[in-house]
């Protein structure tokens, strides 16, 4: 029950960010350039062709009315005409935004996986060796530039040995040879649709390196202060009282003690996946990965704003849902959120 | 054979500022199926006396001890595998001694599951029967709860079905009544009372009230900076007691004041943990205090099985 309410009050707490960064992305996108409708209206545009602009992007309507259409727009997913290519934004978005969330979400998955067991482990063996080394890798994994990390990782698994995919999203002798059928654009699902087991296991596979590189700084930190919050609950009483009733070491850190320490890390991820989502442009040049990073900064440099505001629109939607799911994950590891 | 027999335990645990002397020389020995009361002001290494026999002093501590035996098999070697099996822990708070973010379900069933091969059904039966064993009226319910849903008392209760749940026969409880209502706190004594009979448990009772000792305690060990100094039968030890510190405790009591008197706290405190004491550690706060009491440890006084540390002639107590 409490439970319940404590999803809605988020929710609708959710929906208020939505709005409030779709009326900055109006301002943005409509308001502050000089004439959108010249911009719209392409290179070199005739009065009549600004006009048509004009009437088609409704901006003699006074400005309430242009943020309510722009919102319906916006809500239905009409996201409207790249200035630049002329091409649907939505058809665009369809192709890109699986392949980066395709990454969002491993890189997201893997820096959980890789950074909070490790925190565990060092705080368990605080001081020793496992600690020491933890330390000093998670302090590697932070500071290491991402392009440098590609290109370690590239050299060691692709060239020297072989084992992976240099860059792209599936082999040529999938892609070209016997292409999947298009249906949600993520490659592991379709591959899945169309019962191509060979297909979803190459999609894995390239998917490693690039996923590999973006969990690197988010596990990192996520060690280390899984590590902090570790080490601060082992002293608690429970925990001692954990010990005294014979329960086995393995099952008090992960068991007992790791639910209390998640919260720092579960935070951390949150932001880490929203930086995935546009802020891996190099490491989407670098394994030539068809993501929003690249679409939006190319856009960015060509001052192309409904291009802008609409990755702006479907990355902040994204990030909302990904902290409601983060919120909800600490209500439920933690009775105790949902009261506060 | 006593159940618990230590002679002349000392732990120190190092610091930066030198060698805390949690317990300096403790000697007990605890009988099968009795309540065994340890009572002494705060930090007098009550607690560090019980955590040292459950083998969970801090890092780096030293033990050393002449004998240190639960049921013949020495605690220096066998702490580890005694815990949780044999010895359990009543901690103060039980607030504090249950996991916040876990539900009772999972926290009796983790216990049960470390040791007893049973399946799940099973444990969570044996789990609502242990908690309606301690008195807790809607067992299911409570096992669905989370620990910051239910009452102090409540939560000691569950605290006590966790130790009952590892077979353990042999329960330390530290301060088990302290956080609690005074009420609660005797109903929480009465079901230790009622589990010592049904199942033949034996209990260190560590307590810093008389009162507990009088109403739960079959015999009792005064700590004083964290040394044992005078052990017996209760009725010996509140009615006839032979070291001054357990007369200044006993005096310090509500109803030993006449009505409307002031408390009669003991003046002065406990010499810091860090020092060395010499002579008796008493004697700076002992009204009886002589020349000799600082200088040289008291003899060992005896009238039967209660024996008090004191440089006072027997006669004099
Ligand atoms: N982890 C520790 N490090 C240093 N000193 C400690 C530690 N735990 C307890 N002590 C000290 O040991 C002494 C005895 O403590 P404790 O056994 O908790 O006393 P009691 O339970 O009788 O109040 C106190 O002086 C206390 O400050
Ligand atoms: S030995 Fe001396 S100082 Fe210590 S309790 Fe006895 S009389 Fe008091
Ligand atoms: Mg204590």
């Amino acid at each position: 029950m409490e439970l319940l309410r404590y999803i809605l009050r988020r929710m609708i707490l959710s929906a208020f960010v939505v709005v409030g960064v779709t009326f900055l992305v109006f301002i943005v996108a409509q308001v502050v350039p000089s004439d959108p409708a010249a911009l719209y209206a392409g290179p070199r545009p005739t009065a009549e062709q600004i006009e048509k602009a004009r009437q088609e992007l409704n901006l003699d309507a006074p400005l309430p009315a242009r943020f309510a259409t722009f919102a319906g727009a916006m809500a239905s997913g009409d996201f409207g005409i790249s200035y630049k290519s002329r091409r649907l934004i939505a058809e665009d978005l369809r192709a890109y935004l699986p392949a980066t969330l395709e990454l969002a979400v491993f890189s997201t998955g893997l820096a959980l996986l890789i950074g909070i067991p490790l925190g565990v482990v060092a705080a368990a063996r605080q001081g020793r060796w496992p600690d020491r080394l933890g330390s000093l890798g998670s302090i590697a994994a932070v500071a290491m530039p991402t392009f440098f990390l590609a290109m370690l990782l590239q050299l060691v698994f692709a060239q020297w040995l072989g084992i992976l995919p240099l860059s792209g999203r599936l082999s040529r002798e999938i892609s070209i040879a016997a292409p999947l059928p298009v249906v949600t654009n993520f490659a592991m699902i379709d591959a899945l649709l169309a019962g191509r087991l060979d297909a979803f296991v190459d999609a894995v596979k390239h998917l490693i390196l690039p996923a590999l590189t973006l969990a690197s700084y988010p596990a990192g930190v996520a060690m280390r202060l899984t590590r902090s919050a570790m080490i601060e609950i082992l002293e608690r009483r429970h925990v001692v009282a954990a010990r005294a009733l014979g329960l086995s070491e393995p099952r008090i850190l992960f068991g007992h003690a790791l639910p209390n320490a998640m919260g720092p890390a579960l935070t951390v991820i949150g932001l880490s996946f929203a930086y995935a989502l546009t802020g891996a442009v190099l490491v989407e040049i670098i394994f030539a990965w068809p993501g929003l990073g690249r679409y939006v900064s190319e856009a960015i440099l060509a001052k192309d704003f409904p291009v802008i505001a609409a990755v702006t629109m479907v990355v902040t939607i994204c990030y909302v849902a990904m902290n409601l799911l983060i919120d909800i994950a600490q209500a439920l590891v933690d009775p105790r959120v949902a009261l506060s | 054979m006593p159940l618990i027999d230590i002679r002349d335990l000392s732990v120190s645990i190092p610091t930066p500022d030198g060698d805390v002397h949690a317990v300096r020389s403790v000697s007990l020995e605890i009988e099968r199926g009795e309540i065994h009361g340890v009572i002494g002001e705060s930090g007098c290494g009550k607690t560090m006396t019980g955590m040292a026999v459950l083998g969970l002093v801090p890092k780096g501590a030293r033990i050393t001890a002449e004998r240190f035996h639960f049921d013949g098999e020495d605690l220096r070697e066998k702490a580890q595998s005694l815990r949780g099996r044999h010895i359990g822990l009543i901690s103060q708070d039980p607030a504090a001694a249950l996991n916040p973010v876990l539900s009772i379900a999972r926290q009796m069933d983790d216990v049960i599951r470390a040791h007893r091969d049973l399946p799940r059904k099973a444990r969570r039966a044996e789990a609502a029967s242990l908690l309606a064993a301690t008195g807790l009226p809607d067992p299911e319910r409570v096992l669905k709860s989370y620990p910051h849903q239910l009452s102090g008392g409540m939560q000691q209760r569950v605290v006590i079905a966790q130790a009952l749940a590892t077979g353990a026969d042999f329960l330390i409880a530290d301060e088990p009544t302290t956080a609690l209502d005074v009420s609660v706190g005797a109903q929480v004594l009465a079901l230790l009372r009622r589990l010592v009979a049904e199942r033949g448990l034996t209990v260190l009772m560590i307590t810093h009230d008389m009162d507990v000792i009088a109403e739960a305690c079959d015999r009792a060990t005064v700590l004083y900076a964290g040394r044992s100094v005078e052990t017996g039968p209760v009725e010996a030890v509140l009615n006839r007691p032979g070291h001054p510190y357990t007369r200044a405790l006993l005096a310090a009591l509500p109803d030993a004041a006449p009505h409307g008197a002031r408390l009669a706290a003991i003046e002065g405190s406990i010499p810091p943990p860090r020092s060395a004491i010499a002579g008796c550690a008493f004697a700076p706060r002992c009204p009886q205090a002589m020349p000799v009491c600082a200088a040289e440890p008291p003899p060992e006084r005896v009238r039967g099985t209660h024996r008090w540390l004191c440089h006072l002639p027997e006669d004099a107590a």
